[in-house]
């Protein structure tokens, strides 16, 4: 990015509650119903219907408050956002404009070693709209239908201070985010089913400038990669306007996924004025200090404070801590393997390195692993006990993960007990050793390859599955007596 | 005396009696609707089949209940499950709900007969129903003048003898206004007594659904049936509620009774004010200490009432956009046209100017200077009943400046039209119960007197009420109307 | 306080309702007449007032978060002008 200017981006985060029913009203929040099941004259907008507030919505905007260490206002109302769309059946959104639940917190990042703190300016909670499918191509009668399911889901609408300075300080703090709320328990946060929407604000000014240039916001990012990608392109996009001497509009602009490019959306000449005012059919909400200690009292352990139990109590490297802390799925196979296993860099080890890269092959979540925590567990005193050796374990795991098999069973059924036998080692070792004088002069003439020669030829004597502590001490004692 | 003259609590007796089935009483108020309706033009929808139906499902297995067997309407934009319901407007000339609002639902478990749905200014917006799409109802006491409104065909039924009794919908006078002129009770509740849940929304924080009636045991025994807490409505008060029907006794000794200088001048009909004057002194001779005070905001409520009503209204009705419900423009080839054109046939003249308006003061540069001005306005409202609570129990006034106007007397002027509701318009302001009786008639014409409460204090508006009842039975007398023998 | 007819469209446009010229010249009338009426407002000093927005004092009126099921979807679009396989049907959106 060019030295002369610097990026500035905030970045406004919408996240869907995982409450079982609707902010507003008594629906089902499930995701993936058929089209308008989950859907009553209340949150249809029906004439006559009312809203009312769901406390559990209340309860996840005060805990995701809290775990991103804002003020939790002591009084906030909703107030109603006035515009037509045919995805808001009530033709206005009820939100919270005037006094938001949560003001004034932040969240800690870190990009490439570098720590910093970004800025939350407020969070509040409002209902979400529904869904439009659109019908026909451009040169036949485009419709649109409308299933409003998702309308009237719960959101709380995050909003960063504009304190991030580039992409990559975007992702990580969405990234970072996204942890929080998983590990607070509030949202199942999917970028691709839409429980975690992303808008960026982006703008450039030249480095020392007090003043904010010219924002655009950028909507339309369904995963890090296009918020990382569409940040670099729209600041790119902003420097060469600024160097040509063209003017930049504040506007509204889509990601072009397939294009890589961010467009214009349609600009009206007439700026919608939401003519906010305070919803009448809603109370006040009044968080007591006394929920707020509730709340607290029963949040979850967050991802820094996992991070630091992970360094401090199990002495793990801050890489391997923030790995492990990215999901709470993650978190709680390691702490139950470590449980089992009191190895903690081991586990670790297995969890980041074969795991992970099972589950990426497979495209699966931790969750939805068949290889549980004690089955590692398992596999890993079968490793210590010496009935397998750590490279023939890895087959294993592969071989439990795919089939759901126990550890002992496939070592059974595949016969790759390791072979600790040291006479019938000291045999095999007699056998290669004779067939191979000349590698056995090598040897002697100081060629180190040679040693590694025979443990190959071993190896595959034995499939693998000889104890290669073992044999290094046979063979070195056989090799002494050449 | 003819069966659609009595009260709900005589033909509750005759039904309980066996003197009368349900379906003989309601045969003879659909014939007595045959009958007059040509002349009063009430119902948007009639429901005679669904009435002989109830009444016939009551006849073969009768209930004890206060309500159970007697016929009632409901003003047209009260949600009735099944049955078409307009709010009197283009907008929603096919719409059936597919639930039932709760004030409807409470009336059905009484096992009462609905009898059909009643006429309305559009949208509940006006004071003389003339702004319906539909058609015009006429006051049973003089077919050439207005039945007020919003709630006219409400108003105008119950005078005629069309219903027993009507529920209405009072967002600024629209009860009592039409009671007063139609010689009837009319009571709006305080705010948060009676569920909105299915009462199609004017303004929000001023709407309540209330009761017409021929008297004011009646009107304790419908308010018994709709009133208390309901969850479904988040403005519904959650307190208990009190059999309103028990201890109405008329006894008002010691009773202390403030009247507001203001509502006793300058817009109030002389004729008007010396009536209401007399019901004072009669009140006074009955025991209650009578005393004029001040209300000094008074004049400011209308004023703020028009920026309220509207900004909430205008909101309130964006919904009627005909994508989900509700008249569509089917010409329309994209979204925006669809939008503009439904409501431009849909709403009337007087919807569309509340709507802009309400759209103007809630726009950006106006917010301050206006709706919150009057949100400002309403609490000083508000505190001066508050404070003159404080030494008195009841408030009365009259409740109109006259009595009923003529058809088109305001055509063109809306400013005086709207200004039928400037005695109504405050209680509505402060969320007080508020309610309308007839006290006398000036020129052939019925009068009313408005007694305003302490909030959820409808038991002492009903006892004072009915003390009036006892020594003045102005509330007895019915209209003539021609075909009457 | 008169409204202009620009005015009167730009209200038009944030409301949705399409008018007739004779309509834009008749509400910008009425308008201005309910507006001069409304500025009586102003002759009171609000400065230390609170606005009220809320009639009742009720605080936290709350839902349990107990899932009831929706009605069938017949039900659901029995009102609607244009419906099709399960949705509300729109025409094209600019």
């Amino acid at each position: 990015m060019s030295r002369e200017y610097e990026t500035v981006v905030g970045l406004e985060v919408h996240v869907e509650l995982k409450t079982k029913t609707k902010i507003f009203c008594s629906c089902s929040t499930e995701f993936g119903a058929e089209p308008n099941t989950q859907v009553c004259p209340g949150c249809a907008g029906f004439p006559g219907m009312l809203p009312v507030l769901n406390r559990k919505v209340v309860e996840y905007g005060i805990k995701t408050g809290l775990a991103l260490n804002c003020e939790i206002a002591e009084v906030s109302k909703f107030d109603r956002k006035n515009y037509f769309y045919p995805d808001l059946p009530k033709a206005y959104q009820i939100s919270q404009f005037y006094m938001p639940i949560c003001k004034n917190g932040y969240l800690d990042i870190e990009v490439d070693g570098a720590k910093k703190r970004i800025g939350i300016t407020r969070a509040h909670l409002e209902e979400d709209a529904g869904k439009l499918v659109h019908q026909g191509t451009i040169t036949s009668t485009e419709n649109s239908l409308v299933d409003l399911n998702r309308g009237g889901m719960g959101l709380l609408e995050i909003v960063s201070e504009p304190d991030m300075r580039s992409a990559q300080e975007a992702r990580a703090y969405l990234e970072n985010l996204r942890a929080i709320l998983l590990f607070a328990g509030v949202s199942d946060c999917k970028m691709q089913e839409g429980s975690l929407r992303c808008d960026a604000n982006v703008s450039v000014r030249p480095r020392g400038q007090k003043e904010l240039g010219t924002r655009v916001e950028i909507k339309n990012l369904n995963s890090f990669r296009a918020l990382e990608k569409s940040i670099e392109y729209e600041a790119r996009r902003q420097i060469d306007a600024i160097e040509d001497g063209e003017e930049l509009i504040q506007e509204t602009r889509t990601w072009d996924e397939e294009k890589q490019v961010t467009r214009s959306m349609r600009t009206k000449e007439d700026a919608e004025d939401y003519r906010y005012f305070p919803d009448p059919d809603l109370a006040p909400v009044y968080v007591s200090q006394e929920w707020i200690a509730e709340v607290s009292a029963s949040m979850p352990e967050l991802p820094d404070q996992a991070r630091q139990r992970l360094v401090n109590d199990c002495g793990l490297p801050d890489y391997d801590a923030s790995i492990l802390t990215l999901t709470p799925a993650t978190l709680k196979f390691f702490d139950e393997a470590v449980a089992g296993y009191d190895q903690p860099k081991i586990v670790s080890n297995w969890i980041m390195g074969e795991l992970n890269r099972l589950l990426n092959v497979n495209n699966l979540e931790i969750e939805d692993s068949r290889l549980l925590p004690e089955d590692l567990v398992k596999l890993l005193k079968l490793i210590d006990s010496g009935t397998i050796s750590g490279k023939i374990a890895k087959t294993v795991f592969e071989e439990m993960f795919s089939t759901g098999k126990e550890a002992e069973e496939i070592i059974r059924e595949k016969g790759l007990v390791q072979i600790s036998d040291e006479d019938t080692l000291k045999a095999m070792i007699d056998e290669i050793v004779a067939a191979n004088p000349k590698v056995v002069e090598d040897y002697k003439n100081g060629k180190e390859k040679a040693f590694g020669f025979f443990v190959g030829q071993l190896m595959k004597a034995t499939r693998g599955q000889a104890n290669p502590a073992i044999v290094n001490k046979l063979l070195q004692e056989r090799l002494s007596r050449e | 005396m003819q069966l659609y003259d009595m009260t709900i609590s005589e033909l509750s007796t005759l039904i309980k009696e066996r003197k009368v089935s349900a379906q003989e009483l309601t045969r003879a108020y659909l014939q007595r609707i045959d009958e007059v309706e040509k002349q009063v033009g009430a119902f948007i929808t009639r429901t005679d089949e669904l009435a002989l139906q109830q009444a016939g499902d009551f006849d073969n297995n009768p209930v004890d209940k206060p309500l159970a067997g007697i016929p009632y309407g409901l003003k047209d934009n009260i949600c009735t499950r099944g049955v078409r319901t307009t709010c009197a407007s283009k907008m929603l000339a096919d719409f059936v709900p597919t639930y039932n609002a709760r004030v409807a639902a409470c009336l059905q478990a009484q096992q009462g007969i609905l009898l059909g749905k009643l006429n309305m200014d559009e949208f509940a917006m006006g004071c003389s129903t003339e702004s319906s799409a539909f058609q015009t109802t006429s006051n049973p006491w003089d077919l050439q003048r207005v039945a007020g409104g919003s709630s006219g065909g409400s108003a105008a039924a119950v005078a005629a003898g069309e219903v027993a009794y009507a529920l209405g919908t009072d967002t600024g006078g629209s009860i009592r206004q039409p009671a007063a002129y139609c010689g009837l009770t009319g009571l709006k509740p305080t705010y948060g007594l009676v569920s909105r849940f299915g009462a199609i929304a004017n303004t929000s924080s001023l709407d309540q659904v209330g009761v017409i009636t021929r008297d004011v045991r009646d009107c304790a025994l419908v308010l018994n049936a709709i009133a208390g807490y309901d969850p479904q409505d988040g403005t519904s008060a959650n307190i208990d509620v009190p059999d309103y029907t028990a201890d109405l006794s008329g006894d008002i000794k010691g009773l202390r009774i403030a009247y507001p200088r203001e509502y006793f001048r300058d817009n109030t009909d002389t004729a008007m004010v010396e009536q209401v004057k007399r019901a004072l002194h009669e009140y006074e001779q009955l025991g209650a200490i009578v005393e004029e005070v001040s209300l000094p905001y008074s004049e400011y409520a209308l004023p703020a009432y028009y920026i309220i009503s509207r900004a909430e209204a205008s909101t309130n009705l964006a919904r009627y956009d005909g994508v989900q419900f509700g008249l569509r423009d089917l010409q329309a080839d994209n979204i925006a046209d669809l939008y503009a054109n439904s409501r431009a046939v849909g709403f009337g003249n007087e919807v569309k100017l509340r709507i802009l308006f309400g759209s103007y003061v809630l726009s950006a540069d106006s917010y301050e200077n206006y709706y919150l001005k009057a949100m400002k306005v309403r609490r000083l409202i508000h505190d001066d009943f508050t404070r003159v609570f404080e030494n008195f129990d009841i408030i009365i006034t009259p409740t109109t400046p006259t009595t009923a106007f003529h058809r088109d007397e305001f055509r063109g002027d809306l400013l005086s039209l709207y200004r039928n509701d400037i005695l109504t318009v405050p209680v509505n302001m402060a969320g007080l119960p508020g309610m309308s009786v007839p006290c006398g008639f000036i020129d052939g014409l019925p009068a009313g007197m408005q007694l305003i409460g302490k909030p959820f204090h409808e038991k002492m508006l009903l006892n004072t009420a009915l003390a009036y009842e006892q020594v003045h039975d102005y509330y007895k007398a019915r209209p003539i109307l021609g075909g009457d023998k | 306080m008169a409204l202009t007819i620009k005015e009167v469209e730009h209200l038009a446009i944030l409301s949705r309702i399409a008018l007739t010229d004779e309509e834009k010249e008749l509400f910008a009338g009425q308008m201005s007449d309910i507006l001069k009426y409304a500025d009586k407002l102003n002759q009171l000093n609000t400065d230390n007032i609170e606005p009220m927005v809320y009639i009742l004092p009720a605080l936290n009126v709350f839902r349990e978060d107990e899932v009831i099921p929706a009605p069938p979807r017949e039900e659901l679009l029995a009102n609607a002008s244009v419906a099709e396989d399960g949705y509300f049907k729109v025409p094209k959106i600019l």
